[in-house]
Order: C-alpha cells, then sequence, then structure tokens
C-alpha cells in the first residue's frame, strides 16, 4: 500500500500532522436530525481552516442523527477530513465491518472507536442495545482489518483493504478513577493510535493523569488530544460538575462564569429584557470562550499531550475564537 | 432462582377475556421464593379475580391449584382433571411453566400472570437483583465473581467505560457499577493484572444468539436415539 510505503498507516491529515510533531487541533461536528446535507456543509465551513480533522459523531447521546459515515463523507466533499465515530451501542462486529469497508472506500481514513451511551438516554429508549463487543475489542478488530487484512472471524480480507487511523476515548475523571491510565494503556496496547479524551475543565487533575499515563511509557505509543470545550454558561458548568459522569468542573472555573454575568446577577431570566437576556447570553459566551483558550494554554504545557480536541457541539462559530485566541491558528500545513 | 413480576390484574383480565372458568396455576419454586405467583399469591389473585369480575357484572369462575413445579411433566400430570375442565389457564410460573402447560395440554388455553424478569436473588427482604444472563459461557472466572453480562448496562469485558461514577452506572444512580465492583474485588484480592488482559470479543453463538439452545447428556437418558421404540 502507497501509505504504508511512506512510513505512514493511513496518510490522513490527521496522521501526517501528529507525526509532525505539531501540536493538533481536532473539532466536532454533530450531525442533524434530519437528511440535510445543507446542515453539515454550514458546519464544516465554520470550521476548515481551523482543525485539522473533525469527528463527526454517531448517533450521540443515542439520538438517532445522519450517520457518521453519511456526514463525514459531505465533509469530505468539503475539504475537510473527518474523523468517523463509531459506537458499538448500535451495531454488532457484522455491521461495523461492513460499514468500515463502505467508509475506507468513500475515502474516510481516521476512526474513533466509542462504547456509546446507553440507549436509555436517547430518544429510542425502548430499542434493543448491540454491544456485541466493547470498544477495545473494536480497536483490536479494526487495526487487525489494517495490519493483518483479516476480518474478526480470521477471514482474509479479499482486495483493498479497509485501512484507519484507529483512536479512541479517555476518561480521565471517571471511575475508579486509578484503573483509568491503565485503561488508557490497555487501549494504547490494543492498538489505538491516537486518544481523545472527555472534556478537561480542572488541568490540575488532568496534568496528574497524564504523570500516571507517563509513568506508563503509554505517550509515546500514542498521540493523547485533551478534549476541551467552551462553557455557555454558570449554569451549563455547575450541570456537567453535577450531572455529567467523569467530568470535573474546578470552583475557579463556575466562579468566573458567574463574575462574567454579574451585572445580571440575582435575576431570573423572566425578569430580564430580551436585550438584556442576550448581553448575558454574549458576556457568558465570552468568558466560555476565555476559559476554553486559558485551557489549552495550560494544557498545551503538558508533557505527552500531542494536542486538543475542542467539542463545540451546536455552537461551532466558537471554534474560530478559541484556536485563534490560543494562538493555534493559522494551522500548520504538512504535505 | 427465576424471578418474576405479576401483571396488573388489569392486564389479567384482558387476556382472560370473557372465559366463565379460570384456573389460576401458582408454582412451588422460583415464584414461591420470590412471593409472586406461589400459592399465597394465587390464592390472592383468584380472589382479586373473582371481585373484579363480579364488580365488572361478568363474574368468572375462578379456582386456584399450585405444583410443586411447573416445568416437570410429572408434575403437571397430578392437575391434568382441574386443567381440562378450565375455559383458561392462568399460570402463575416463570415463562417456562407457562410453555410447560402448553406443550403437556394441546388442547388448553394458557396465558401468563407473570412477567418473568430475570436470574437473581434477594439482596435484602423485598429486593431481588439480576445476577446472571445465562450466557452459555462464563466469565466469572475473570471478574472476580461478578458478572459482566448481566450486571453492566453494556455487557462490557475490558473494564469500566466512561460513565462509571461514584460506584454507579450512568443509567441510573441506583444501579452498581458492575466494573466498578470488579475492580474493588480484582483489587483487594491482589488479581488488578486480569483486567489489564485484553478479553477478545465473546463468543454469543452459545448464548440466546446462538438460536434456542438445549443440553442433551447421553450419560443420563433413559431413551436414546438408538433405542428400539
Amino acid at each position: 500500500m502507497s501509505s504504508k510505503d511512506n512510513g505512514y498507516l493511513v496518510g490522513s491529515n490527521l496522521e501526517k500532522m501528529l507525526r509532525a510533531g505539531h501540536f493538533v487541533v481536532t473539532g466536532e461536528l454533530g450531525p442533524p436530525q434530519s437528511a440535510d446535507p445543507g446542515v453539515i456543509r454550514e458546519k464544516a465551513a465554520l470550521l476548515k481552516g481551523y482543525v485539522d480533522a473533525v469527528n463527526i459523531t454517531d448517533n450521540q447521546t443515542a439520538i438517532v442523527r445522519m450517520s457518521s459515515i453519511g456526514a463525514g463523507t459531505l465533509v469530505l466533499q468539503e475539504g475537510l477530513e473527518p474523523v468517523i465515530q463509531m459506537t458499538c451501542r448500535d451495531r454488532n462486529r457484522l455491521a461495523i465491518q461492513a460499514d468500515l469497508l463502505g467508509a475506507s472506500a468513500l475515502g474516510l481514513k481516521n476512526l474513533l472507536c466509542l462504547t456509546g451511551d446507553h440507549q436509555i438516554f436517547g430518544n429510542h429508549p425502548t430499542a434493543k442495545n448491540v454491544y456485541d463487543m466493547d470498544s477495545l475489542q473494536m480497536v483490536h478488530m479494526v487495526t487487525e482489518m489494517r495490519d493483518k487484512a483479516i476480518f474478526q472471524c480470521g477471514d482474509e480480507m479479499k482486495g483493498q483493504t479497509a485501512a484507519f487511523l484507529v483512536g479512541a476515548a479517555a476518561a480521565p475523571f471517571a471511575d475508579p478513577t486509578a484503573f483509568r491510565p491503565l485503561r488508557l494503556a490497555k487501549k494504547i496496547k490494543a492498538g489505538a493510535n491516537f486518544i481523545q479524551t472527555q472534556l478537561v475543565y480542572d488541568v490540575k487533575e488532568f496534568a496528574k493523569y497524564m504523570e500516571k499515563v507517563r509513568e506508563l511509557g503509554v505517550h509515546k505509543e500514542a498521540y493523547i488530544l485533551a478534549g476541551v470545550g467552551p462553557l455557555k454558561s454558570p449554569g451549563m458548568a455547575k450541570y456537567m460538575k453535577n450531572n455529567v459522569p467523569g467530568i470535573l468542573v474546578p470552583d475557579e472555573v463556575i466562579d468566573r462564569m458567574m463574575e462574567a454575568g454579574k451585572e445580571w446577577a440575582g435575576k431570573k431570566a423572566s425578569e430580564l429584557s430580551p436585550e438584556e437576556k442576550k448581553a448575558r447570553s454574549k458576556a457568558w459566551q465570552t468568558e466560555g470562550i476565555q476559559v476554553c483558550i486559558d485551557l489549552i494554554k495550560d494544557i498545551k504545557k503538558i508533557e505527552g499531550v500531542a494536542g486538543v480536541h475542542i467539542m463545540a457541539i451546536e455552537w461551532e462559530e466558537a471554534v474560530k475564537p478559541i484556536v485563534e485566541g490560543a494562538g493555534l491558528y493559522p494551522r500548520p500545513e504538512v504535505k | 432462582m427465576i424471578t418474576g413480576e405479576q401483571k396488573s390484574l388489569e392486564e389479567i383480565q384482558s387476556l382472560l377475556g370473557d372465559a366463565e372458568k379460570v384456573l389460576v396455576v401458582g408454582c412451588g419454586t422460583c415464584v414461591t421464593v420470590c412471593f409472586a405467583g406461589g400459592s399465597r399469591e394465587a390464592q390472592i389473585l383468584s380472589s382479586s379475580l373473582r371481585m373484579a369480575s363480579k364488580l365488572q357484572n361478568h363474574p368468572q369462575n375462578v379456582t386456584d391449584v399450585t405444583v410443586q413445579r411447573q416445568c416437570e411433566w410429572e408434575y403437571l400430570d397430578e392437575i391434568e382433571k382441574e386443567i381440562a375442565e378450565a375455559d383458561v389457564v392462568l399460570s402463575l410460573a416463570c415463562g417456562i411453566g407457562v410453555q410447560a402447560i402448553a406443550e403437556h395440554f394441546p388442547n388448553t388455553w394458557v396465558v401468563p400472570g407473570l412477567n418473568t424478569t430475570f436470574l437473581g436473588l434477594p439482596v435484602e427482604q423485598g429486593i431481588w437483583e439480576e445476577r446472571c444472563a445465562a450466557c452459555g459461557d462464563c466469565v466469572l472466572g475473570l471478574t472476580g465473581g461478578i458478572c459482566p453480562i448481566a450486571r453492566c448496562s453494556k455487557s462490557l469485558l475490558n473494564g469500566p467505560c466512561g460513565g462509571s461514577e461514584d460506584g454507579h452506572c450512568e443509567i441510573d444512580p441506583d444501579v452498581p457499577c458492575a466494573w466498578q465492583l470488579i475492580y474493588d474485588r480484582l483489587t483487594s484480592m491482589g488479581r488488578q493484572e486480569t483486567m489489564l488482559e485484553l478479553q477478545m470479543p465473546k463468543n454469543w453463538q452459545v448464548s440466546r444468539d446462538g438460536g434456542p439452545r438445549k443440553i442433551v447428556r447421553e450419560d443420563l437418558r433413559l431413551i436414546t436415539d438408538d433405542t428400539e421404540v
């Protein structure tokens, strides 16, 4: 395979950027709950030039959306490189492999293997779940599809193989926390080439996690991208702190968001005029973007972090000011 | 044991329809232990059905009987006469008992009075929890005696997903994270290294996914395929 001849596994822009040692920026794009390609194109236009690759979510939060492969193909047509997300929730090993053959044939080169949110959270809570395999088994399977040209059953693939740069997720702050660096190492051992973490707001805790990861030495075997995302309001910060497993939001971050809206402090939304609401929202969002920029700057200093994964779903406009503010624009070009 | 929960009176009545003679059949084994379909429950349900049907001006003749195990033919033979006289049999056994009646009495209309829920145990008086998924390829030897197939919401084999928090599963604060339990147990027993080994995709063929299952023990059979009939 030509990409192997030049030393790359797949030769995607993401792989080249990582291999070149640039501090990589990936983004996230949530496909619509419709068949409208226009939505994808609009979002892609907001991200193009500001990220090196963009994750296309796979029925995120277990809500039916345009498929990640379909949406990813549209993104690719727009000149932006997609990272296809694939969960274990909706497909068995036959469907995963078949879809990946199709994705590869369509020119998609990056894949993120996920367990997937339980379907109980989404809009089809009565659905049967699959979980034929877990994310580590998927990582191993797709690595073997690429490197050994075999299917999970062991049969040889005839003709062109499905080759992906294989990614996996990490949740540094989920429980049991002591096991998390070991689980990351296990994913890398299973074949993960890159890792994207759950949202980081607590840099101190993330630095401790990375210290353990470095002790295991696995930061040299895969590229670790830290997940970041802009906050829209103090309410969102508190919600994530209290309700989303595996996300730590330190009080300093919540305080910064509160401070940004202090002019309207103590007032309920119903007591504000539409103009005041808009102004408050704007103030919060500006601070949310600034918090994200400051997080990136701090995260960049941690040894073993190869880049950031900016999750600004349904707020793709925020990516441009974040990337610019963090001094990561323009994005380097690799051949 | 197999656990079950009684269906609502409304659903049971709709399953019985306008049958005149109803036989409620309890089971003396698992569903007795979980207070869902034993002799006591059969008596109470019969009485409720009699009262309800009377109030609705369609009085039904509802009687009850309980056998030791509905899942074995010999115990069903004991109530052959009662079953033959009924327009409808309402089985308070698990799904196995209901099917045993249907199979053993081809001319009898049988309906379930319970929803068979899971294979589990009472963790305290009045609370039962699932423990086994009967997957056909037991992994408990790898996981310290805690089943990730039955007890992890995603049946994961390689450790906890990102939804584990404070010991519980992302789906519900009342559901313990099986992998937290496994991690704690393996760690306390100095066997954490088993969690670091990559477990390959499971063989679901021996689970229900491979089709209905059957066990044949030639050493125990009285009639074999070679026996001349």
